[in-house]
């Protein structure tokens, strides 16, 4: 591949799925310490049905309106949630897990049944991702990054995951210290003055925001294995908070590119003709990480 | 400047301290799905002591701390520290969480744990300097963890656990200390080098009060016991308060004579 068909085939994939990926790992870290990995599974879910119902209402997949309506599918989901569990008398849990399925199902169904031929968005783009689509077609080659024309071509998508990311990243920077204390000991945090409630929800909206603007890259299945897989491995790698975090990122990067790269090369490898999904190949890669730290990470006892 | 502004603060806390006690809970009530934990108890804590608060298992000593602490809703009544709310006097409250409460497994070093007693000095984004490395590494030597600051945090014995938790609590340098169970399942060495800080503490002027279920040690480290059992049972100096009766209200038929709290023999 030379240098033109990167920039216009790879770079904004590429791009999207790394930072789609940072993006999940960070507020993966405290999901995974806080023993919270369902929250983030229970996320993932949610946000399909949201994201449907803000494309019924709007006709496009503009951000705003994906993230109020996946805003709404969780307070949904919430009321639900106690309903089922109140009247139908079963453990939460069970609650949960019925909920997050139901709902998940019946945004597959509806988006079955909508006409988005004229969108990104369809029943498999929406449960493995739609990476390989995002492409920048403006793009001629690396000089495209400086041609403002090119640039205005860029996959918008491109926009929203790199602001979801940096806000992201600023959040955890500037509130580092509550988010570790409340973290680690929440009574102690507590008489510290620290609003544990508000640290906890910001923890789950981060998660949300990560899970919606990723949507586009990993799609709603593989999406839990970035929150996971990351930062569960990273764990196994050290025993200091601010490192886990970063050998979260740098896992999640190598995830994205490795899997990226290996979906498009990968099969022609072994004489296949096809690539396979990237998605698939960046949530198996993220799986086999976790796989290598879990065997040989410094950190394991 | 720094140091001005402690003196300061100091002098306020002293002042502060004679018009009221450093902990005063007036008809405090906490209940778990309904079945109260802590009924309408009053207790006025007096400064520069150590006071005990004694029971059994589930008598809600833990719960009346952190009701007080607002760690759990009361259903009724309410704590004063120093005379005024929690709120304006949390610079000068520590609190030493029971050590099962948390996830020791948790990617923090020894000195991670005890630089989170600096919180409130250093806010969101205050730097970590050389001097907060130094109250770190007092807090330390002061129970004698200063060598097992890089360790993480659970590879230590239950015993080092609670001595983190307690250097945590020394770099706050409050005026009132509260602590959940400092010796539940900790060895010989940590109770003693515990007591020991506790007794200096008292001998700086602070006030330590302690969730206690070991009657046998009771008149050797307190000055003064609170004995409660959901209710409270009896307060005041040891040689008033500790009595055959109050502990046979408190314990009804489970208390034989030398013989342990069980929560003791489990742990």
């Amino acid at each position: 591949m030379n240098g033109a068909d990167f920039v216009t085939f790879s770079l904004t994939p590429l791009l999207i799925g790394s930072l789609a990926a940072l993006a999940c790992a960070l507020p993966g870290n405290f999901l995974v310490l806080r023993r919270q990995a369902l929250v983030g599974d229970a996320i993932s879910h949610v946000v399909l049905p949201g994201i449907v119902l803000a494309f019924l209402v709007t006709g496009t997949i503009s951000t705003w309106p994906m993230l109020l309506g996946s805003a709404a599918s969780a307070v949904m989901a919430v009321v639900l949630i106690e309903a089922i569990r109140r009247f139908g008398r079963i453990e939460p849990g069970a609650a949960m897990g019925v909920v997050f399925t139901a709902m998940f199902a019946a945004g597959v169904l509806v988006l079955e049944k909508s006409d988005t031929s004229g969108v990104h968005l369809d029943v498999e783009h929406a449960l493995f991702g739609n990476l390989e689509s995002l492409i920048w077609l403006d793009a001629t080659g690396w000089t495209s990054l400086v041609d403002p024309v090119a640039l205005a071509g860029l996959p918008p998508e491109l926009f929203r995951i790199g602001l979801v990311t940096v806000v992201i990243g600023l959040c955890l920077a500037a509130f580092w210290r509550p988010l570790a204390i409340s973290t680690f000991d929440e009574g102690f945090a507590r008489t510290l003055g620290l609003p544990v409630r508000a640290i906890g929800l910001g923890i789950v909206i981060a998660s949300a925001l990560a899970a919606v603007a990723a949507f586009d890259a990993v799609g709603s299945i593989i999406v839990i294995a970035m929150f996971i897989c990351p930062p569960a491995a990273a764990r196994l790698m050290t025993n200091r908070l601010g490192a886990q975090v970063a050998w979260s990122a740098a896992f999640a990067l190598i995830a994205a590119t490795l899997g990226f790269t290996l979906s498009a090369s990968g099969p022609a490898w072994f004489g296949s003709e096809n690539a396979v999904s990237a998605a698939g190949m960046v949530g198996t890669v993220a799986g086999m990480i976790l796989a290598c730290a879990a065997l040989f990470g410094p950190a394991r006892t | 400047m720094q140091a001005r502004l402690e003196d300061v603060s100091m002098r306020d806390m002293r002042e502060r301290a004679t018009q009221g006690g450093p902990l005063v809970i007036r008809g405090m009530t906490v209940a778990y799905d309904r079945k109260p934990a802590v009924f309408s108890v009053d207790a006025s804590f007096r400064s520069g002591r150590i006071t005990g608060i004694i029971g059994p298992n589930g008598a809600g000593k833990s719960t009346l701390l952190r009701a007080g602490l607002g760690i759990v809703k009361p259903l009724a009544g309410q704590a004063t520290f120093f005379g005024t709310t929690l709120a304006r006097s949390r610079d000068r409250v520590a609190y030493v969480p029971q050590r099962a409460s948390v996830d020791w497994d948790f990617p923090a070093r020894v000195v991670d744990v005890v630089a989170q007693g600096l919180y409130r000095r250093l806010g969101l984004l205050g730097r970590y300097g050389r001097d907060h490395d130094d109250m770190v590494m007092t807090a330390l030597e002061r129970v004698g963890m200063e060598d097992f600051s890089a360790r993480q945090i659970g590879q230590l014995s239950g015993g080092q656990q609670q001595r983190v938790f307690l250097a945590r609590a020394l770099a706050q340098d409050a005026m009132l200390y509260l602590l959940d169970e400092p010796f539940a399942g900790v060895d010989a060495a940590t109770e003693r080098a515990i007591i020991k800080v506790l007794k200096t503490l008292r001998s700086d002027g602070r006030t330590v009060i302690a969730v206690h279920h070991d009657l046998s040690t009771v008149e050797e480290y307190f000055d003064d016991v609170l004995v409660m059992n959901v209710r409270k049972i009896s307060d005041g100096p040891v040689g008033t308060a500790f009595t055959p009766e109050a502990l046979e209200t408190a314990y009804g038929g489970r208390l034989e004579r030398g013989v342990r709290d069980p929560q003791k023999a489990r742990a």
